[in-house]
């Protein structure tokens, strides 16, 4: 019986037969943990494994991104642990400076096509954007990835999802990811993988990848992937300072638990409204909404493509009155690409609030939260009550968001 | 050897139209306000704390006691309190319709016995079950038997070997030294 794309990447890491719903021991690639989640990581650490060694510190990190740079004593302390527990274990720390560790993941090619990833974010399966295995689990699943190198994993049944039809600005990939978050639904993938295809999803380029690969988490999924197309290998292959790189496909009698087709033609910009991600019309649909703030940013839209858009209707204008508007670049790779191609100075001329890259913004980490009554419209991927702080969070792509920055209510990017 | 046939009293939880309540998560079950608290001894007093009509939840339940809630149960960021804060009560088994992926982990990682069970609200008005009911729980074939109604409810997923496996040594860590 031939195996779909995760079915394949987990019998690469385990000597035991991979079927869904099968629970095998599967090896780990990477394990890391953030400044969320870190900290316990280490305390388990050092009560269970007392003056032990992690399985591999060449596959060991921390990647701090939540409160960065700490803003309170408890954070600091925190983050203080984890760089004390790698310096003694010769673990890599990838600090406040950085910014997202998903993203440096791939930056630093260390995540490729076919690996598997553990860590303490639940959006690590954005991964999915290189077609790895990226999971997000409690600390004590961490520690023991730290241990041993290994960790329990149930085989998810596979949804193959495939997208009839074509977008063109001004709709983009995150309009894409929203309207198949509405086909699906907040637990239309529950527990499942999702394999993406067609001709709009070959297209995708690597930022796009991410925007649409980071919402499975909101689908409910375990984890969507994209077989990789030639620029995406030519960009693992460069980043990993040139790795064995092998493309995985599915077998041709792969079995499916579900699929599916879904139509884009005619698709418009679309808009998620509170109280929950699942919750979408079309940004057409939505009248007379003032906002009080906008955020451009988050692990899925903080790439430099999605800040050339933004850049691109903001320039020459100005953020509208009585709005703030920040904007969170993924790391500081993206932030220094910003600079040195002059869009910092547009946002700056417009009025927006550039911070330093991390998940701030987005998970109620170091920039900006809602106060009562609050409207933000964000590019994040989460808006349930309390996400960021006690207003109201509507969350749109990276064109919406600057067009609605600009007349100060939510507007369509044309 | 840990027991592998379960027993006592059962709280269903329910909003105010009796019907189970699904996607409770994991700031409902621990809120985010307590998050500094690390001793588990005191985490039992603020469990289900910010769930709407369970607030006092804590000072009601007793060690041994069941919970039969919907689906989706422990979504949302991951938080081993929300865990812990049940094992702190004495809380012996959680039967849900499902569970978020890092929740049922975090659970099953600290031998804490939870299983899936499509418990419909048609049991719930049909009294094939409600709170204050003596279930009998095997964890090996999933069977739930309501002492109290004399009903055996259906759907009920045993635990998984690895589950079995963690659940029998204590928890992840102890299960690890033993392989």
């Amino acid at each position: 019986m031939g195996k779909t794309i995760i079915e394949k990447i987990i019998s690469n890491h385990t000597r035991e037969n991979v079927a869904p719903r099968r629970i095998v021991w599967m090896d780990l690639d990477i394990r890391s943990a953030r400044d969320f989640g870190g900290p316990n990581v280490v305390k388990n650490f050092e009560r269970e494994y007392s003056g032990e060694k992690v399985n591999d510190p060449f596959r060991t990190c921390f990647t701090f991104d939540l409160v960065v740079p700490a803003k309170n004593i408890p954070y600091a302390n925190n983050q203080q642990i984890c760089r004390k527990f790698a310096e003694g274990q010769r673990i890599k720390v990838y600090d406040v400076d950085r910014g997202i560790g998903s993203h440096i993941l791939l930056e630093k090619g260390l995540c490729i096509p076919g690996s598997t990833v553990v860590g303490t974010d639940s959006h690590l399966n954005i991964l999915g954007a290189v077609e790895a295995l990226g999971q997000g689990m409690g600390d004590q699943d961490i520690t023991f990835a730290f241990k041993t190198g290994k960790t329990w994993f149930e085989v998810p049944e596979t949804i193959k999802i495939n997208i009839k039809g074509t977008f063109s600005y001004p709709v983009t990939a995150k309009d894409l990811t929203l309207a198949v978050l509405k086909k699906l639904g907040a637990s239309g993938a529950l527990g499942k993988a999702i394999e993406f295809y067609g001709e709009a999803i070959e297209n995708l380029s690597l930022a796009e990848r991410i925007t649409l690969c980071s919402m499975a988490t909101e689908m409910g999924a375990i984890c969507a992937v994209i077989p990789p197309n030639k620029a995406i290998l030519d960009y693992c292959k460069q980043r990993s300072e040139n790795r064995e790189i092998e493309p995985i496909f599915a077998d041709s009698d792969a079995e499916y638990r579900q699929f599916m087709e879904i139509d884009i033609n005619g698709l418009q910009p679309q808009i998620s409204v509170p109280p929950r991600p699942d919750n979408i019309r079309d940004v057409s649909e939505i009248k007379e909404v003032k906002i009080d703030f906008a955020f451009l940013g988050s692990c899925t839209n903080g790439r430099f493509e999605d800040f050339e858009v933004a850049a691109e209707i903001l320039k020459g204008k100005k953020v509208a009155s009585g709005v703030m508007m920040s904007a969170v670049p993924a790391t500081r790779e993206v932030y220094g690409e910003l600079l040195e191609k002059g869009l910092l100075k547009i946002f700056f001329d417009a009025g927006v609030i550039v911070s330093n890259p991390g998940c701030g913004g987005c998970a109620s980490g170091h920039i900006g939260m809602t106060g009562k009554g609050e409207v933000q419209i964000s590019t994040g991927n989460r808006n349930f009550p309390g996400k960021q702080g006690a207003g109201f969070t509507y969350l749109a792509s990276p064109a919406t968001v600057a067009a609605s920055a600009v007349y100060g209510e939510i507007v369509s990017p044309e | 050897m840990k027991e592998r046939v379960i027993v006592g009293k059962v709280w269903v939880i329910t909003n105010e139209k009796s019907e189970l309540i699904n996607d409770i998560d994991t700031d409902q079950i621990f809120h985010n306000a307590h998050l500094a608290v690390t001793d588990i001894n005191l985490m039992g007093q603020y469990a289900f704390g910010n769930l709407k009509g369970w607030e006092d939840f804590s000072q009601k339940a007793e060690k041994g006691d069941m919970i039969v809630a919907g689906k989706n149960f422990g979504c949302g960021s991951s938080r081993q309190q929300a865990v812990d804060c049940f094992i702190s009560l004495g809380i012996s088994l959680l039967i849900c319709g499902s569970f978020g992926a890092i929740y049922k982990r975090n659970a099953i990682n600290s031998g804490f016995p939870v299983i899936s069970c499509s418990v419909t609200n048609s049991y719930i008005r049909e009294n094939k079950v409600n709170t204050g009911d003596i279930l009998e729980v095997n964890l090996e074939t999933g069977k739930i038997f309501d002492r109290t109604t004399n009903q055996e409810i259906g759907g009920g997923k045993p635990f998984s070997k690895v589950q079995m496996d963690i659940y029998q040594a204590g928890n992840l860590f102890k299960y690890g030294s033993e392989i």
